[in-house]
């Protein structure tokens, strides 16, 4: 276990330095770029010059690349070319919103999916039509038509809900969850949809199995070998596309937070783009990779839990 | 057993691993050197557990799994790591009938695309081809109508004589049965296994039959070779074999299968709690 | 039917084309609206900017936010004055052409290199492998959003980049079937034929991948689709011509004062999303995939006019009794097959009783409708199963739960799949001895311990701990033996229990089920097609032909002088009375 453990460690580590190189590589290819993206438009073609020299833009990519990689290992990010804060300063105020959100919705996916998915195994007829319909939809509709809708139903028809803005759970615990139900909704939707599918097959493949026929000659009631058996032996499948899900939500925040206006990752993410302001893009895909590696490896745990076969 | 004629396949201790997942892990090694010869129009039988690696031995011969060390040298040329070109060109030599005539046969072709594909990959094809194709299919006792039909239309036993046709279509020298009928109904092995028989006796083409069944091995086999956890620990005469075996591994074999007579089968229930018992105390 | 020996594996695979295939998707109203939706959208990605009645980019300060219906501006005016409908149709080219792009980018990448690994493995394989996981490791947007800053604003690239991102799909698909594939003895038998690599690919394997591939096709289209919609629609699409994503993002903000005009680039977006994903999952339903039905392991129908009678068959004294026991499956809605036809069949306490019979006689179709264990849509015709004193067709789930793993056990054929691989062997002895016997964890452990040591396996204590996976074949079907009697049945029904196993583990095994059957005189059926393990354990048979018992007796009398036509036949074919083949021509043991 523990050779399995620091094998996935060491794989996660090799993933995130190759995904900054990568992305690094790419974002700093051009040194004189960046040096006028920092002073603007109309400076002077000498003074880009200079300043690309300062800071060493002109170096080969590859030790700008171990300088920050070194500054990386200190904690330190660089600085925001716009307003030439802490990169690092930034992120902290920002990751809370979006870990907020994101780990709502995927507490909620889990929930809806594990219920929605084995009651359309186990009932079969309408009601697993009906829910696979539902799964359709709910795939197919993109978070931020989702989220358009949400916003145009409770906060301007019947305004119960506010449509956008963000609470810290600090100022007032009620605040933040309200401010917090749509954008969570909008988000798992789409999730659960394709969640709950995914439980249903495993559930319904599991059910297949002949070790199920055995043990109902033992006479285990099918609610009890549904729930343990099914279940468990359904999870290592559920929980791969579960990991896989928790990338695809990463992504689906970005979206969800420019609808919503929450200070998150996200929405940082995309003004940070529009203003090219790279020391930020650089600090957000750090970041982000090292979430998912964390809960790869989470995932990998729970697996090896499941199914005792992967345990090696 | 020596004779003076080279035999048509020589194995000479060969060695078989398979590698295990993970780098560090050692390779599981299935066949220690494993030496035997297969003489021109004999069968030779192959029997064994699961796991004593007489399939694998097989499939090494058809190169389809990569050999660790030793030789085998087919009609006096080493075939050990033969190069693709070179395998290729022994499907004229060297021909396989499977255990499972259901995996065996492309459920997506008709018949006759299942029996001319060696033919075309030998270059023969159009009128010449199907004449092949329609005396194949006589020679395993099919109606030629066969030809246009899918593998699903028929039961095992007919799919197994299809796998045999296909086998025969280049008129190999060398045929390996991996487990030809033990996927089949009872009433239908004996047919097939005397199909095996009758196309020997016509064609004098050699037969490599492996099996865990020993009463298949004694109903086809001229000798035969008993495989124990990678090793062949005994080999001679069908007839020696069966009726005098030397080994313990051998013996127990020999009184594990049941037969059918139930006194007898009391008898050698008797015989082989006497056998495990003089081995404990060994 | 599942009494056919192990090696007989799935007949064919699910996934290639049959005829009929596209009849059957023309008859789903589903297939037709998405096709229509599709082709009219294909439609309008050639002609849209042809047929638009104004230009995109024509603005007329007097139609800012003009309502829909209202005036020559179809569906109304953006908040520049521009013509909504005119902007949508001119869109169409551009969003069809970028998913167009990232299907035909993640077809060529994805499959190209799952096909490699798949079938030469190895380096391909794990080069392959890590790539895939490290794309699915990155939140694609994210990926986007940093090629945006290095690129520009530009719908090819970053749909060419969406195409990278989803190519894992495609090469997992790929590489998963083309390595089910290259498993198959089918692929073998062409390589032995002397068939080159690429003709074996294109024979045997483009054929299987081909489906599978279109599936996904439809279904990438509608993803890619929505990604191309997000970034236009967060402001990193390309500015100069119209797009669903960037109207939606306009109207978006011009919500308040104009609520209707985000409803049409909405439903655009919807709608041709859902045509993509309901047709790839029309044509993976009518290919067959075994998960487009659901449902509990319902009972099968039972519609036997007398199954809750008193038992009248209280004639005989047997233990168990059968009578007129009739089984079949529907075919179509007036058909059905009779696999089961009016069998009798009457075992004592005590007695082994040997159902024998080939493949398709019905013998496990019987033993399973003892057990109450038959699939869903299996019908019971007729007929009546009595145990002791209690009819068990019929019976409610609740009550048949209550006499099953207590009265009635079962054995399985295969040992390794009939355990749950997730649970330990201790764990599976649990909840019956708990249940039934009423024993504390502690007692039913100590029971489980000394069952484990009676079935004569060497470290109870450390096998108790144990996962199926680490046990071999003969270790697990003693387990399973040891579980089936742990609640003291009076009736153990064991179907083919040692045709996986090797023959010596057989003849152990077969030693054990007599000890065990014995020492608690339990009644035994055991369901066999092997003349042998009946010699060795039975004593009455009953031969079993086409879902009829044609002969039943003493075992030593139906051996050795078989009645019935089919019982002489069986019994010929038995190849230990085939005569053993004779020495090789006497000319070649000359020239020993």
């Amino acid at each position: 276990m523990l050779v399995f453990l620091t094998r996935r460690i060491v794989a996660g580590l090799v993933l995130i330095v190759v995904v900054s190189a990568v992305t690094f590589s790419l974002v700093y290819s051009d040194g004189e770029r960046i040096a006028r993206l920092i002073l603007g438009p109309n400076a002077d073609q000498a003074a880009v010059v200079q300043r690309a020299q300062e800071l060493g833009l002109n170096e080969p990519l590859l030790v700008q690349f171990f300088v920050w990689f070194g500054n990386l290992l200190h904690g330190d990010l660089g600085r925001s070319f716009s307003n030439h804060r802490p990169v690092i300063e930034t992120l902290v105020n920002r990751v809370p919103v979006t870990l907020a959100l994101v780990g709502l919705t995927l507490l909620v996916t889990l929930i809806f999916a594990v219920i929605i998915g084995l009651l359309s195994a186990y009932k079969g007829g309408w009601v697993d039509s009906g829910l696979r319909t539902f799964g359709v939809f709910g795939f197919a509709t993109p978070h931020f038509l989702l989220a358009i809708g949400l916003v145009v139903l409770f906060a301007i028809t019947l305004g119960i809900l506010p449509a956008t803005g963000y609470i810290p759970p600090a100022k007032s615990p009620s605040g933040w969850i309200q401010s917090l139900i749509l954008p969570v909704t909008a988000l798992a939707i789409g999730t659960i949809a394709s969640a709950s599918q995914q439980v249903r097959g495993a559930v319904l493949d599991v059910m297949k199995q002949d070790y199920i026929r055995t043990l109902r000659s033992r006479g285990v009631p099918l609610r009890a070998i549904y729930l343990r058996h099914a279940l468990k032996n359904a999870s290592a499948p559920g929980l791969t596309t579960l990991g896989l899900q928790f990338v695809a939500l990463l992504g689906g925040a970005v979206v969800i937070e420019q609808i919503f206006a929450l200070p998150g990752i996200g929405s940082l993410v995309i003004v940070s783009a529009l203003k090219s302001d790279i020391p930020i893009i650089m600090g957000t895909v750090l970041f982000l990779v090292v979430v998912v590696v964390i809960v790869n490896i989470v995932v990998d745990l729970a697996i090896a839990w499941a199914n005792p076969k992967s345990r090696v | 057993m020596s004779r003076e004629a080279t035999p048509l396949l020589q194995v000479k201790d060969l060695a078989v691993e398979y590698r295990s997942s993970g780098w560090r892990r050692p390779a599981n090694r299935v066949l220690h050197n494993v030496s035997l010869d297969i003489h021109e129009g004999e069968t030779l039988g192959l029997v064994g557990e699961s796991g004593s690696g007489k399939t694998t031995l097989g499939r090494s011969i058809l190169g389809l799994v990569p050999v660790a060390s030793g030789q085998i040298i087919y009609d006096g040329r080493d075939i050990t790591r033969a190069r693709r070109r070179a395998r290729r060109a022994l499907a004229k030599e060297i021909q396989v009938v499977f255990q499972d005539p259901y995996s065996s046969l492309n459920p997506s072709l008709l018949v006759s695309d299942i029996l001319s594909e060696p033919l075309r990959a030998a270059g023969i094809g159009g009128a010449e081809s199907r004449r092949r194709v329609r005396e194949l299919l006589d020679r395993v006792g099919m109606p030629a109508d066969a030809s246009e039909r899918y593998p699903v239309e028929f039961s095992g036993g007919q799919r197994q004589r299809i796998a045999i046709a296909r086998a025969l279509a280049l008129e190999p020298r060398l045929i390996i049965c991996d487990e030809p009928v033990s996927a089949l109904d009872l009433s239908t092995q004996a047919r097939v296994l005397d199909l095996l028989i009758d196309i020997q006796e016509r064609t004098g083409v050699t037969l490599l039959v492996i099996s865990h069944d020993l009463s298949v091995i004694r109903a086809v086999c001229h000798r035969v070779a008993v495989m124990f956890k990678g090793e062949i620990v005994e080999q001679g005469s069908t007839s020696s074999v069966i009726n005098h075996p030397t080994q313990m591994y051998t013996k127990k074999l020999l009184l594990a299968a049941p037969v059918t007579d139930p006194d007898e089968q009391r008898e050698r229930r008797e015989a082989r709690r006497l056998l495990a018992e003089t081995e404990a105390v060994a | 039917m599942s009494g056919e020996p192990a090696a007989l594996g799935t007949p064919e695979l699910p996934t290639f084309i049959r005829q009929g295939t596209f009849r059957r998707l023309a008859k789903m109203p589903t297939v037709w609206i998405a096709t229509v939706i599709l082709f009219t959208a294909l439609f309008f990605s050639f002609f849209g900017a042809l047929l638009a009645p104004f230009d995109p980019n024509f603005t007329d300060l007097n139609m800012v936010n003009m309502a829909p219906f209202a005036s020559d501006f179809l569906l109304g005016g953006d908040r520049a004055g521009r013509d909504i409908f005119s902007r949508l149709l001119v869109a169409t080219s551009n969003t069809i052409g970028g998913a167009a792009i990232a299907v035909s980018i993640s077809v060529a990448i994805g499959a190209s290199i799952g096909l490699m690994a798949g079938y030469y493995g190895r380096v391909f394989d794990a080069l392959g492998a890590w790539l895939s996981n490290l794309i699915q490791a990155l939140p694609g947007i994210i990926v986007l959003i940093a090629v945006y800053v290095v690129a520009g604003p530009s719908t090819v690239t970053s749909m060419i980049v969406v195409g990278i991102l989803i190519a894992p799909v495609y090469f997992r698909l790929m590489r998963n079937v083309v390595i089910s594939v290259r498993n198959e003895l089918y692929v073998d038998a062409a390589r032995v034929s002397g068939l080159s690599d690429i003709r074996i690919m294109s024979r045997h394997i483009f054929v299987v991948v081909r489906a599978p591939i279109i599936i996904e096709m439809a279904y990438i289209a509608g993803i890619a689709l929505v990604i191309q919609a997000t970034l236009e629609f967060i402001g990193l699409g390309s500015p100069e011509n119209p797009t669903w994503g960037g109207m939606l993002q306009d109207s978006f903000n011009a919500l308040y004062i104009s609520p209707f005009a985000i409803l049409w680039p909405a439903l655009s977006i919807i709608l041709t999303v859902l045509a993509f994903v309901f047709l790839s999952n029309a044509v993976r339903d009518t290919l067959g995939d075994p998960r487009s039905s659901g449902g509990k392991a319902r009972k099968a129908i039972v519609s036997t006019p007398d199954s809750r009678a008193t038992a009248d068959a209280g004639s005989t004294h047997a233990f168990l009794t059968v009578r007129d026991l009739s089984v079949a499956y529907p075919l179509s809605k007036n058909e059905s097959r009779t696999v089961v036809n009016k069998v009798n069949l009457e075992v004592n306490r005590g007695e082994v009783l040997g159902l024998v019979g080939e493949s398709g006689s019905g013998k496990t179709q019987t033993a399973f409708a003892i057990l109450g264990l038959l699939p869903p849509e299996a019908i019971v015709d007729s007929g009546r199963i009595v145990l002791g004193s209690t009819p068990l067709l019929g019976l409610t789930e609740k009550k048949l739960n209550a006499l099953r793993g207590s009265e009635i056990a079962y054995v399985p054929q295969e040992p390794m799949s009939n355990l749950d691989p997730a649970f330990t062997v201790g764990q599976q002895f649990g909840y019956a001895m708990r249940k039934k016997l009423g024993l504390s964890k502690a007692q039913s452990r100590e029971r489980a311990l000394s069952l484990l040591a009676r079935v004569n396996i060497n470290d109870p204590e450390r096998v108790y701990d144990y996962y199926p996976h680490q046990l071999s074949g003969g270790m697990a079907q003693r387990v399973l033996i040891a579980i089936a009697v742990s609640c003291d049945p009076e009736l153990l029904i064991a179907d083919e229990p040692t045709t996986a196993l090797d023959v010596t583990v057989q003849a152990e095994v077969l030693d054990l089920l007599r000890g065990l059957q014995q020492e608690r005189s339990m009644a035994l059926i055991l369901v066999t097609h092997n003349f042998g393990v009946v010699a060795d354990i039975c004593d009455r048979v009953a031969v079993m032909k086409d879902g009829e018992i044609v002969e039943t007796g003493d075992t030593r009398k139906i051996v050795k002088h078989p009645e019935h036509p089919y019982t002489q036949l069986l019994l010929s074919s038995v190849l230990d009375n085939v005569p053993m083949r004779a020495p090789l021509e006497p000319q070649a043991e000359v020239r020993a």
